[in-house]
């Protein structure tokens, strides 16, 4: 029953969709104005988050007469992955972005009141024809309540490599930032409908963007330091093409949340921000494309399926073509903003937009080059780290100078006085570099810059906050600086773990002791473990540097159901980095295979992407606060 | 209209095409056994089922080819996979079968509901031979020539459009 329920009330919500967008678009006698596809709206956000609920429930009970249980659980999974296994399948996921599509309409139909009544309808329409499209995806080629008949007697198991805490979160949160970005297209086309793109519209688009930006960010960091723990590479971002697809949609929300700020602040940037807010949500759906067609070769081995490929990109070629040709259409319609000088705050956002949209367009053609080359020449190719790191990483650090720039800069016209109050930061800059040249012999130039180039951020990022009363300054300012400080904390990490780290790989019997870095590793002994669902060889390692010892126990893990091996790395985090060690495989002779990494500051990279969503947050937070005291003294 | 305005929808274009042409050209990536051209490893199998004869390698070199399937009676794949089996088997070709962590009771309900194509039934309680094969899971099927020779291996259950690709493997190493 719960299944048929949560199939019924994904008919229903579709049902509703087809009635949001009558209600919307439809002849001028049905539009009945704007509350009756409020409730619309809000209904078939309802029903969707239920169908939700529902499968979670399937999940939770292990119910194996739904074949999607029966393929995806076991019921001798710890509870919390029996629930997560809810989303770590094809079907599930799916489910999960329609409910966050859903969801996500309710609630722009519940909260934004005061905006242009013809612009919120034809979001709203707009919201429920993108929903429309994927329940149909849904109900005709992924069906997750589908039954199996007669039941099966145990669950397939989920893949080991997914039983982890990471991922009962990564993919929720990455799936919220992605469909959040949904709300801020609909919006564009809300506005390109009504032909008017003000900044009512900004404020308006600006806390999902905000919203949708930090989760984006929290999922990519979460993702990142998974990939780092879980796959026991040592690595932290591997330009794979399902992480590609995750920081598509992270590059053009961030260069929307600037354009969008402009736009409110300034009424300037109207077209650009407009398109920027279909590209986004573009993107989110080219990664989903990405993903779940699996026709990009990617670590993250997904169910190859051409036709459900197909249907996603009939879905994407569909609401993309029809917003790009209606901004074809109306955007000439806009007037211009008002003008602004080179020297000017504008200017130097255009250029944040402008750098990010380039590097956008770097990682796009890397990710899908391959795919062109063979498709017109037919040969085979893949494009790696050193294209990545070679041509965005230069970018992304001229983007690191202007972020320190910008903030101090008025709107409209400013003579660059502020600018002097950079001298300092540029010395500290400079005297790290030097100490890099000198210090480390070899090593890349650009990793280098990067380590300068982060001094200067980390200064520079809080002289916005110079001469200002500081329990006057709104938290959205505050946000800025938290999140721009830690996008220097960020850069340190890369640029510094890739510059110190040292890395040792050998065969040691228990006994032997092994130095890396600044650490002595003994190798004790390897010992049989157990777990719920997985037995494994656990190896004890006393680390120590100097001070105390500390005690890792790195695995290699074999899980019953399905059978696989797996490596669980052993980390030793210290204020100055990370000691990263892996147990490999048994030689002939009792040695074991050992890899070692001693791995400084790399903390930072995850440390930088947590202010970063901080910083977000902060604004987020701050804004909603002073807009709810607002709506409160009216 | 300025032309410029039009730029999106022709990358748009340009790329929808790309990966139109990608979905009906789906890389290859398939990977080869490195078990092919080699002989089956020796082991000799209990019988899964009380009544039906056990499996060796010595069976698997009697002059005759012969299907390999590693298969189990908790597998939902296996159940999907059983027509099939049953479809090869009418061609008339051999099947031997290695239960993989299977109880008699469990395999002799599957065989009851789903058809027995089996010649015979090795027992693999521990999933030993099955890596020995170099299978990782089930089902699998491995085509072994009359010198015990493995010949081609396939992954996960045989659908029914890829029978005549097994009849013709079999054909060739006959």
């Amino acid at each position: 029953m719960i299944a048929e329920a949560g199939l019924a009330a994904l008919w229903l919500a579709a049902a509703l969709a087809v009635l949001q967008l009558v209600l919307a678009f439809g002849p001028a006698a049905i539009r009945t104005g704007r509350s009756a596809v409020r409730s619309v709206a809000v209904a078939q956000g309802a029903l969707t988050l239920f169908a939700m609920v529902m499968l979670m429930w399937a999940f939770a009970h292990t119910d194996l007469s739904v074949l999607l249980v029966a393929e995806n659980s076991h019921s001798a999974k710890p509870w919390l992955y029996k629930l997560a296994g809810a989303w770590g399948n094809h079907e599930g996921s799916m489910l999960l972005w329609v409910t966050v599509l859903g969801v996500a309409g309710a609630v722009l139909a519940i909260f934004s009141r005061r905006m242009d009544e013809r612009t919120f309808t034809a979001a709203l329409g707009a919201q429920g024809a993108l929903a429309l499209g994927f329940f149909a995806f849904l109900l005709f080629a992924s069906n997750p309540f589908a039954r199996l008949d007669p039941p099966a007697l145990e669950g397939r198991g989920l893949n080991p490599l997914l039983q982890d805490p990471g991922l009962v979160f990564h993919p929720p949160t990455l799936y919220f930032g992605y469909v959040g970005l949904s709300v801020a297209f609909s919006l564009a086309v809300g506005a390109l409908i009504r032909g008017r793109v003000d900044s009512d519209l900004a404020k308006a688009m600006r806390p999902w963007v905000l919203g949708a930006w930090i989760l984006l960010t929290l999922g990519i960091t979460a993702g990142s330091y998974w990939a780092y723990y879980e796959l026991g590479w040592g690595g932290w971002w591997f330009w794979d093409p399902v992480e590609n697809a995750s920081l598509m949609p992270w590059l053009a929300a961030t260069a929307l949340l600037h354009s969008v700020n402009v736009l409110a602040a300034r009424d300037s940037l109207r077209a650009w921000t407009v398109m920027l807010a279909m590209v986004a949500f573009s993107m989110s759906m080219v990664g989903t494309f990405l993903v779940r067609s699996g026709i990009l070769t990617s670590v993250h081995a997904f169910a190859v399926d051409p036709q459900r490929g197909t249907f996603l990109l009939a879905l994407l070629a569909l609401y993309v073509g029809a917003a790009f040709a209606l901004f074809a259409l109306r955007s000439g319609k806009l007037a211009e903003g008002p003008r602004f000088e080179l020297v000017s705050r504008e200017a130097a956002l255009v250029g944040n937009n402008l750098l990010l949209t380039v590097i956008l367009g770097i990682v796009f053609v890397g990710t899908l080059y391959p795919l062109f080359v063979e498709a017109v020449t037919g040969d085979k190719l893949s494009v790696g780290a050193p294209y990545f790191n070679a041509v965005a990483g230069p970018l992304a650090l001229i983007l690191a100078l202007l972020v320190a720039v910008g903030p101090l800069l008025n709107w409209r016209r400013d003579s660059g006085e502020r600018l002097k109050r950079l001298a300092i930061p540029a010395l500290i800059a400079a005297t790290v570099f030097v100490i890099a040249l000198v210090a480390i012999p070899g090593g890349s130039l650009l990793a280098k810059f990067g380590l300068a180039v982060a001094a200067l951020l980390a200064v520079a990022s809080f002289l916005p906050l110079a001469n200002r009363k500081l329990r006057r300054t709104p938290l959205s300012t505050w946000g800025m600086v938290v999140a721009h400080f830690g996008a220097a904390v960020a850069i340190a990490g890369m640029a510094g773990s890739s510059l110190l780290t040292k890395e040792v790989l050998t065969a040691a019997r228990p006994g032997d002791q092994v130095s890396v870095g600044p650490w002595t590793v003994e190798f004790e002994s390897v010992t049989p473990a157990a777990g719920a669902n997985w037995t494994a060889l656990e190896a004890e390692l006393h680390a120590s540097k100097g001070g105390g010892v500390s005690v890792l126990r790195p695995q290699a893990r074999f899980y019953t159901d399905p059978p696989t091996e797996t490596t669980e790395a052993a980390i030793e985090t210290a204020l100055s980095g990370q000691l990263y060690t892996v147990l490999g495989k048994p030689a002939a002779d009792g040695r074991w295979q050992l890899r070692l990494w001693w791995k400084p500051l790399v903390t930072l990279i995850w440390l930088g992407g947590a202010l970063i969503a901080l910083g977000g947050a902060l604004a987020l937070g701050g804004r909603a606060w002073r807009s709810w005291r607002k709506e409160r003294a009216t | 209209m300025k032309l410029v305005r039009l730029l999106p929808i022709a990358l748009l274009v340009l790329i929808v095409a790309a990966l139109v042409w990608r979905l009906a050209n789906p890389p290859d990536t398939a990977i080869q056994s490195r078990m092919i051209g080699k002989p089956v490893p020796r082991f000799t199998a209990e019988p899964a089922l009380p009544g039906k004869p056990g499996l060796s390698s010595a069976d698997l070199a009697d002059g005759k080819v012969k299907l390999v399937n590693f298969f189990a009676s908790w597998c939902v794949p296996c159940i999907a996979e059983a027509p099939v089996l049953a479809e090869i088997e009418g061609r008339g070709i051999p099947i031997v079968g290695i239960a993989v962590r299977d109880r008699p009771e469990d395999l002799a309900a599957f065989l009851a509901g789903h058809g027995d194509p089996f010649e015979r039934i090795g027992a693999d309680p521990q999933s030993r031979l099955q890596l020995a094969f170099g299978s990782a899971g089930v089902p699998e099927t491995f085509v072994v020539d009359g010198k015990g020779i493995i010949r081609m291996e396939h992954v996960g259950p045989i659908e029914p459009d890829e029978i005549d690709d097994i009849a013709q493997a079999v054909e060739a190493a006959r």
